[in-house]
C-alpha cells in the first residue's frame, strides 16, 4: 500500500564526487521491493523528485542520488533530524520471483544504486550473482566496500583510475542466465546486444507525480505506451 | 454530505465545488481515498484517435508551478466508452465531465457525439486550449470566430450541457467568452494553461522535448483569478474556475471572483490528497469567514 507521509532524515553523507547518500526512518512495518523509489519534496520546489530505494533494512530507508541540478542540490543541504514529506513506495520494482540462478547484475553511475537492494535480496535467496559496476573515474565510486562484503564485484573506470580501464560493457562475462541493469541508456541498450533478452531494466524518467496520474514519464515499449512510474519503472528486455 | 458545500453548475447539483482538472485525475487516486467525495470529475482530454503524446521529457520544474507538454495522450474515444469509463464506475458513483480534444472541428463534434450518449457523463467540457498540440486543441480557442463555429456546430449535435474550457493566452478573454455564450455553450472552465518554456542554464537548450509548454501551478493564480473576475461580468453563464488552486482559501477567492465551481489541477500531482484535503478545510475556513453556505459568495467581490 503506497502512503505518504514525514520521514526523519538520520543522515544525509557525501559519498563520492557529487554523491550523497541520505538515510530515512519509516517504521518496519513495510515491505519494499528492489526497484521501487519514493518522490520526495524539498523544500521550495515544487515538483516532488523521485529516488530509487537503494537499501531498506530495519525500517530505515537509504537512497544514494547525485547532484543533477538544484532540487537535488537543496536535497544535499537537508540535515538530519529534519523530515522530508515522501510519497511511497512507487512503481513495480524487480521481478525477482523466476526460478534463474546464474544472475549478472550490470550498474552504470548512479545507477548502481537500487541494485544494492536488489543484490542483497538475491543473495539472501541463495543465487549466484555478479555485479558489474562502471564508472568514470575513481572519484565517482561509491558502495565498493558494501557491494564487496556481500559478493562477487568487478568495478570497471573509463579512465582506468579503478579497477579495468574502459566501459564496463567491454568485460561482461556472457555466461548468465538472467541479467539485471541500470543506469546510462547507451550501457542498456548494450547490455542487451550482449546479454540478450533475458533481463530486467530499471529505467529513468523526469515524473511529477509519480504514481500513474500525469502521464509525464511514458515510454514507447512492443506493447504499447507505459508509465515508468506505474508499469515501470522496471521493464523486461524483450518489452523493447 | 454536508450541505453548505453545495452548489449548481446550470440544473446540476454537485456536493461540493471541487473537481480534479482534466489530465491531472484518474481512478488511481482510489488508492489514496474515497473518490466520491468529490464534487464530480473532469476526465483526461478524449480524442478520435489514440495518441501517444509528445516524447519525453514532457515536464519540468519552475518557481511557483510546473511545465507539462503531455500532448493530449488518451487511448482514443473506443476504449475510453469501452474501459476508462467502466474503471472510473467502479469507484466513483456520481456523474462526471468528459472532455473533448481534436485536431478538427470534425473531430470534436464525433467525439463529443460519442460521449453525448453516455448516461453517466454529465458535461462536455470542450478543451479548445491545449498548448501541447500540433493541430487543433489552443489553436482552436485563441479567436472569437472560431470559438463561435465550433461550439455551436458540437451544441447543435449534442443534448447535453457543453462547457468551453478556455486558454489564458489570448489578448481578451472577455470577447472570447462572450462568443462561448453567445455561441449556445451552458458554461466556461477558466482557464486552462499559460504557454511557457524552460531552459536549462548550464547546456543552453530546451528542457521540455517539444520545447513550449503548458505553465500551471500556484504562480498562474492571480491571473486565472483575474480572468474569472473579467469574464463573470460580462457573461450570465456558469465558470468552473481553474488554475494554481492549492487550497480552501484559493476556493474561495475564486467563488468570490465568480466561479460557481472550481478545477484542481497540478496540485493533485504534488499532493495526491489535495482535494481531500480543500474539502475536508472548506467548512472550517467557511466558519472562520462567517460563510453559511459556499453558494452564496459566487461573485460577491464584485459587490464590494
Amino acid at each position: 500500500m503506497k502512503k505518504q507521509d514525514f520521514l526523519k532524515v538520520i543522515s544525509n553523507n557525501l559519498i563520492a564526487k557529487n554523491i550523497f547518500k541520505m538515510c530515512l526512518v519509516c517504521g518496519c512495518d513495510l515491505e519494499f521491493i528492489p526497484g521501487q523509489f519514493l518522490n520526495i519534496k524539498i523544500d521550495g520546489f515544487y515538483l516532488r523528485r523521485p529516488m530509487s530505494i537503494c537499501d531498506f533494512e530495519n525500517g530505515i530507508i537509504t537512497i544514494v542520488y547525485k547532484i543533477v541540478g538544484k532540487g537535488t542540490e537543496a536535497l544535499s543541504k537537508i540535515s538530519k533530524g529534519n523530515k522530508l514529506d515522501v510519497i511511497f513506495p512507487l512503481g513495480n520494482g524487480f521481478d525477482i520471483k523466476k526460478s534463474y540462478d546464474n544472475i549478472t547484475i550490470i550498474g552504470g553511475g548512479v545507477g548502481l544504486a537500487p541494485l544494492y537492494f536488489l543484490f542483497k535480496t538475491l543473495k539472501k535467496m541463495n543465487k549466484k550473482v555478479i555485479v558489474y559496476a562502471g564508472f568514470r573515474t575513481l572519484s565517482e565510486i561509491f558502495f565498493e566496500e558494501e557491494f564487496s562484503s556481500i559478493g562477487e564485484f568487478i568495478i570497471s573506470t573509463q579512465d582506468g583510475t579503478k579497477g579495468n580501464k574502459g566501459l564496463i560493457i567491454d568485460i561482461l562475462d556472457k555466461d548468465c542466465d538472467y541479467y539485471f541493469t541500470c543506469g546510462p541508456a547507451l550501457m542498456m541498450e548494450s547490455v542487451r546486444k550482449i546479454l540478450g533478452q533475458n533481463g530486467q531494466f530499471l529505467l529513468e524518467e523526469r515524473m511529477a507525480c509519480g504514481f500513474g496520474a500525469c502521464m509525464s514519464c511514458v515510454c514507447k515499449t512492443k506493447f504499447g505506451a507505459k508509465r515508468v512510474c506505474k508499469e515501470g519503472p522496471v521493464f523486461f528486455a524483450n518489452e523493447f | 454530505m454536508n450541505n453548505i458545500l453545495n452548489v449548481n453548475l446550470g440544473n446540476w447539483r454537485l456536493d461540493n465545488p471541487v473537481i480534479p482538472a482534466s489530465g491531472t485525475f484518474g481512478y488511481e487516486f482510489s488508492q489514496w481515498y474515497d473518490i466520491n467525495i468529490l464534487g464530480s470529475i473532469s476526465l483526461k482530454t478524449t480524442t478520435r484517435e489514440p495518441r501517444f503524446g509528445n516524447s519525453t521529457p514532457r515536464v519540468a520544474e519552475c518557481v511557483g508551478g510546473m511545465l507539462n507538454s503531455i500532448g493530449l495522450q488518451n487511448p482514443g474515444i473506443e476504449k475510453v466508452i469501452s474501459e476508462e469509463i467502466p474503471k472510473f464506475k467502479k469507484n466513483f458513483n456520481k456523474k462526471i465531465i468528459a472532455s473533448v480534444g481534436g485536431n478538427s472541428i470534425e473531430d470534436y463534434v464525433f467525439v463529443s457525439k460519442m460521449f453525448d450518449s453516455m448516461e453517466e457523463v454529465e458535461i462536455l467540457e470542450i478543451n479548445l486550449s491545449c498548448p501541447n498540440v500540433k493541430n487543433g486543441g489552443m489553436s482552436f480557442g485563441l479567436d472569437e470566430k472560431t470559438v463561435y463555429h465550433i461550439c455551436e456546430k458540437i451544441k447543435n449535435s449534442c443534448k447535453k450541457k457543453i462547457y468551453i474550457k478556455l486558454s489564458p493566452n489570448v489578448t481578451d478573454i472577455v470577447s472570447i467568452a462572450k462568443s462561448a455564450e453567445l455561441s449556445g455553450a451552458d458554461g466556461l472552465v477558466l482557464v486552462n494553461t499559460l504557454l511557457g518554456i524552460a531552459i536549462d542554464a548550464c547546456s543552453g537548450k530546451p528542457i521540455i522535448s517539444n520545447i513550449f509548454a503548458g505553465f500551471s501551478g500556484p504562480a498562474i493564480k492571480p491571473i486565472a483569478l483575474r480572468m474569472v473576475y473579467q469574464v463573470f461580468k460580462n457573461v450570465k453563464i456558469p465558470i468552473i474556475g481553474c488554475g494554481g488552486i492549492r487550497n480552501a482559501d484559493d476556493v474561495i477567492e475564486f467563488m468570490s471572483a465568480g466561479a460557481s465551481a472550481v478545477q484542481i489541477g497540478s496540485a493533485n500531482l504534488v499532493n495526491p490528497f489535495s482535494c481531500k484535503n480543500i474539502i475536508d478545510d472548506l467548512p472550517k475556513k467557511m466558519k472562520k469567514y462567517g460563510i453559511q453556505k459556499i453558494e452564496e459568495i459566487i461573485g460577491r467581490s464584485h459587490c464590494i
